[in-house]
């Protein structure tokens, strides 16, 4: 067992945990953050992605071990509670969700995208978001809520 | 069309989808997100060969495993361990012989996944391996190895003829015969959620179950009867699926998580596939050989087709006898043909198992007669655009399988609509801007298809419908939400009809304690069939209301000079309001709740050859129409295909909701330009090749084009809705769209698919010759 020290969704977290847990697992099944979805295992479509320092980060391919110090935002802690990321609110108006299972992860992708890019092209969307895979869109609505995401950010005062 | 859905309050195009704010929160709770304390972990172990005889299962080092709890083999199965909704031949575990790698053989309970994980590695197997028949024609020789040695039809699980004029004979008379053997692959779902459930045995000895499925009470029915079991024992909960597509239509998880919870007694188990898991055991889309021959006249008119339609269905039946009897159905498409021969094939091979996908045999009928039509417009030296249009089924017709084309106008509308088309009208200035050692060509493809499941089984639905105390309202969707946005749009229809905003409405997911059976999630059937049951349960519950609150208003206030608006019933004339929640105070439980039984229209008309045949659901009444162009762009070079423009113009009959609607039609589309261009689902002799998302390759978002989609709205007079359905309809397009495209742009139709840059590098390479 190992003692861990991180920032999860804004909060000061301090546990013990297995040395070869990983990060998924610890997030779904021991902190009860099962919006954290895990479609593949292997890193390959970046259904459990989770932001770590604000950068995109597969939970599947990562140990719990590795948050030790870190600042962790899962799709929980993407918006503040009760509300909606702006990328969020674009996902549900844009019809952007379908399953949805692909959504958390998407969502997270899309939000630190944005965060460095604040208003990328379509292609510069569909690169940022070739990691995430979504069998049931197609893309388009997806991208299409990104970029109004984006206008709605640019918005802002 | 009704009353109320037109002068509805909530216009179908901005209703908003009701769970898309908790799935873009993480907040909804899928089958997989279910833990619980004192969790124990349930997994299988797979066969790995893919024809044996099974002597014995060594178990003991996998029980010395610390942590295991349990391992269950054949023997441990309570009941008849049978599953299968046609024919049920499929075991829960493995009896005495393995019939494709996928085949489960132990159940292993233990306290953690790495215990359950060691557990199952510890097992070994006592087997003798046996030839095995790895090709559907091949398995149809004679003397080729048996699947199952009990089934009257040896290796072929089902065979539909049809046959109209002088069949195949006529195209002898033909001066233009095109004539084509097409090579389809095996195409995965690939749903992100992979098959997985939660089980328990609790102290009233209830089973409870919650898992990601698509058919909660006919899966009740088939556990039960596997482990002989009461299936009032049985409670299944079918929460929102993380994609399905016909993956999970029928039982996965289910009797094994059953096996499991009936041996530990209150402990919460759960059952989850890895991709690898779900990649070797999950059913298929069917590969199929498509053998089409198509006549015509000198003019152009089609006179003759004869096709024969093979499908590997894999080791079980699991819906592929009606997989091939819906291909039948489609297999000469919407045109009128006067001679036709047709012959389809589910056909038991040792390969992984062919099951339901979105468009259920369909895509491989279409695709062979699509890209026949093409070949037949090339020796024609006609526009196939043009061909299409002049042997298009008018409404007096039948189709080539001999089944009344209801609305088949529409697909007229839609073949106009394409002619019209900047894309088609413009290809030639398009084309002509390639760039170097590329080829540019636009290809197309007409669609039809077949909504519900036939004559023999009842379409029908049992929609429950709940006023609440407070004056709101509780909407039961008693058909699985595997991410088509069905749910909401029950919300929506109820909402319409009652005249409330969507807040007013609680949505309740289909729980076998709660709602009455109404059907799979599955054919293009789910919202047509319960939104029109939901609808006639809102349409009693209307009039409930507006008595109720006449008779609150006096004696001489008539329910229909009263109309609702939200949270209340209002009378114009009088300027008088009852709010909603007084109404409710008034009625009985009994009288706050609707129900309603709706059956989907079916047709006798053809009269299916035989009995068999109707019970695989030949034919059908409604169908929805599309046509489909593809731009694309190939590189001479590296053979790569690239789609760079997408149309697809559907009549699915009056739209309820534009959004969900392009939701259904882009995201099939996608589906089917991957099966167009890469996804090959590899299992030679048996054992994949590609059991993961990084061999096996799905569209990612660079992948996929724009798309733009066009909605025809011809008045469907079929049910009260004025729909049909929409979610199939859109996967039959592109494969033979893009493959009609390369066609075209190579000089030469390549026959095998998916269109892989080798496959279309020898194309290019063999211009002029037979490929």
């Amino acid at each position: 067992m190992i003692r861990l020290t991180f920032s999860l969704n804004g909060r000061p977290v301090r546990l013990r945990t297995a040395a070869d847990k990983r990060l998924v697992d610890l997030l779904r099944q021991d902190l009860g953050l099962t919006g954290t979805k895990e479609a593949c295992g292997a890193g390959e479509c970046g259904a459990c992605t989770v932001l770590m320092d604000g950068e995109p980060r597969l939970s599947c391919l990562t140990l719990a071990a590795q948050a030790e110090g870190r600042e962790l935002t899962t799709i929980e802690g993407l918006a503040p509670a009760g509300e909606l990321h702006p990328v969020q609110r674009a996902f549900v108006e844009r019809g952007a969700v379908q399953c949805g299972f692909c959504t958390p992860g998407m969502a997270l992708s899309a939000a630190a995208l944005l965060a460095r890019n604040p208003s990328p092209s379509a292609q510069e969307t569909r690169q940022a978001l070739a990691g995430n895979l979504c069998r049931c869109t197609g893309y388009q609505k997806i991208v299409e809520a990104i970029q109004a995401a984006a206008a709605a950010l640019e918005a802002e005062p | 069309m009704s009353d109320h859905i037109s002068a509805g309050h909530a216009p179908g195009r901005t209703f908003p989808r009701q769970d898309a704010p908790s799935k873009a929160l993480g907040a909804e709770k899928y089958a997989v997100d279910h833990y619980g304390e004192g969790l124990l972990w349930a997994g299988v172990k797979r066969a790995g060969v893919p024809h044996a005889k099974l002597r014995s299962v060594r178990v003991e080092a996998a029980r010395r495993e610390p942590g295991v709890l349990a391992v269950l083999t054949a023997g441990d199965v309570p009941g008849p361990n049978r599953q299968g909704v046609v024919r049920d031949d499929q075991p829960v575990l493995v009896e005495d012989k393995i019939r494709h790698c996928g085949d489960g053989v132990a159940l292993v309970v233990a306290e953690s996944r790495e215990a359950l994980a060691r557990g199952l590695a510890a097992i070994s197997l006592d087997i003798t391996e046996l030839p095995g028949v790895f090709d559907p024609e091949e398995a149809l020789a004679p003397g080729a190895p048996l699947l199952h040695e009990d089934h009257p039809g040896g290796n072929l699980l089902l065979e539909g003829r049809l046959q109209k004029g002088r069949g195949a004979a006529a195209l002898a008379d033909c001066p233009f015969v095109a004539e084509a053997v097409w090579e389809l692959p095996r195409q995965e779902h690939a749903y992100l959620e992979t098959e997985n459930g939660w089980a328990r045995l609790d102290e009233s000895g209830a089973i409870q179950v919650i898992v990601s499925t698509q058919t909660p009470h006919r899966d009740r029915l088939e556990v039960a009867r596997a482990l002989a079991l009461d299936p009032a024992r049985i409670h299944l909960r079918a929460p929102y699926c993380g994609g399905a597509f016909g993956g999970k239509d029928g039982v996965t998880v289910q009797s094994l998580l059953v096996l499991a919870a009936m041996a530990f007694p209150g402990r919460p188990i759960k059952m989850w596939w890895s991709r690898e898991e779900s990649m070797i055991a999950g059913a298929k889309r069917h590969p199929a050989r498509l053998h089409y021959r198509l006549g015509a006249d000198r003019e152009g008119r089609l006179k003759a087709l004869a096709a024969r339609l093979v499908y590997d269905t894999g080791p079980y039946d699991h819906l592929g006898g009606v997989v091939a009897a819906l291909g039948l159905e489609h297999a000469g498409g919407p045109y009128r043909i006067p001679h036709v021969e047709l012959l389809s094939q589910a056909v038991y091979t040792n390969n992984p198992i062919g099951g339901p996908f979105r468009g259920f045999g369909v895509p491989q009928a279409l695709a062979g007669m699509e890209l026949t039509m093409d070949l037949l417009a090339g020796k024609l030296g006609m526009d196939p655009l043009e061909l299409r249009q002049r042997n298009l089924a008018g409404p007096a017709d039948a189709s080539p399988a001999g089944v009344k084309l209801a609305g088949v106008e529409g697909l007229r509308g839609c073949l106009d609509a394409l002619a019209g088309h900047d894309l088609w009208r413009k290809r030639a200035a398009w084309q002509s801007q390639a760039g170097p050692h590329k080829r540019r060509a636009v290809g197309l493809s007409a669609l039809l298809h077949a909504m519900g499941y036939g004559p023999v089984i009842p379409d029908e639905a049992r929609a429950r419908l709940v006023m609440l105390a407070d004056g709101r309202f509780r909407v039961y969707s008693g058909v699985v939400d595997m991410g088509q946005g069905n749910a909401s749009t029950f919300v929506q229809i109820a909402a319409e009809v009652l005249e409330q905003p969507a807040h007013c409405f609680e949505l309740r997911q289909p729980d076998t304690d709660e709602v009455m059976s109404s059907g799979s999630s599955s054919a293009s059937r789910t919202t047509y069939t319960y939104g029109n049951a939901i609808l006639a349960a809102a349409q009693i519950l209307r009039a409930r209301i507006l008595r109720e609150a006449a008779a609150i208003l006096g004696p001489r206030v008539k329910p229909g000079d009263l109309r609702l608006a939200p949270g209340e019933a209002v009378h114009p004339g009088l300027d008088a309001k009852v709010p909603l929640r007084q109404v409710a105070e008034r009625l009985s439980v009994e009288r706050r709740e609707a129900e309603y039984h709706y059956v989907a229209p079916t047709t006798q008309e053809p009269k299916a050859p035989d009995q068999t045949l109707a019970l695989h659901g030949f034919p059908h009444a409604v169908y929805s129409y599309a046509a489909h162009l593809a731009a694309v762009e190939v590189d001479e070079l590296t053979g790569k295909v690239e789609v760079l423009g997408y149309v697809a113009v559907s009549d699915c009959g009056r739209v309820l909701n534009a959004q969900l609607l392009e939701q259904q039609m882009q995201g099939a589309i996608i589906q089917g330009l991957g099966y167009a261009l890469f996804e090959d689902f590899a299992a030679p002799r048996g054992r994949s090749l590609t059991p993961d998302l990084a061999t096996y390759i799905i569209p990612s978002s660079l992948d996929a084009p724009a798309m733009e989609n066009i909605f025809l709205q011809s008045k469907d007079a079929s049910s009260p809705l004025g729909m049909r359905g929409a979610g199939e309809i859109g996967i039959n397009g592109p494969l033979p769209a893009i493959g009609n495209a390369v066609a075209r742009a190579c000089g030469i139709a390549p026959r095998r698919f998916p269109l892989t840059p080798e496959r279309v590098l020898t194309a290019l390479g063999q211009l002029g010759d037979r490929p």
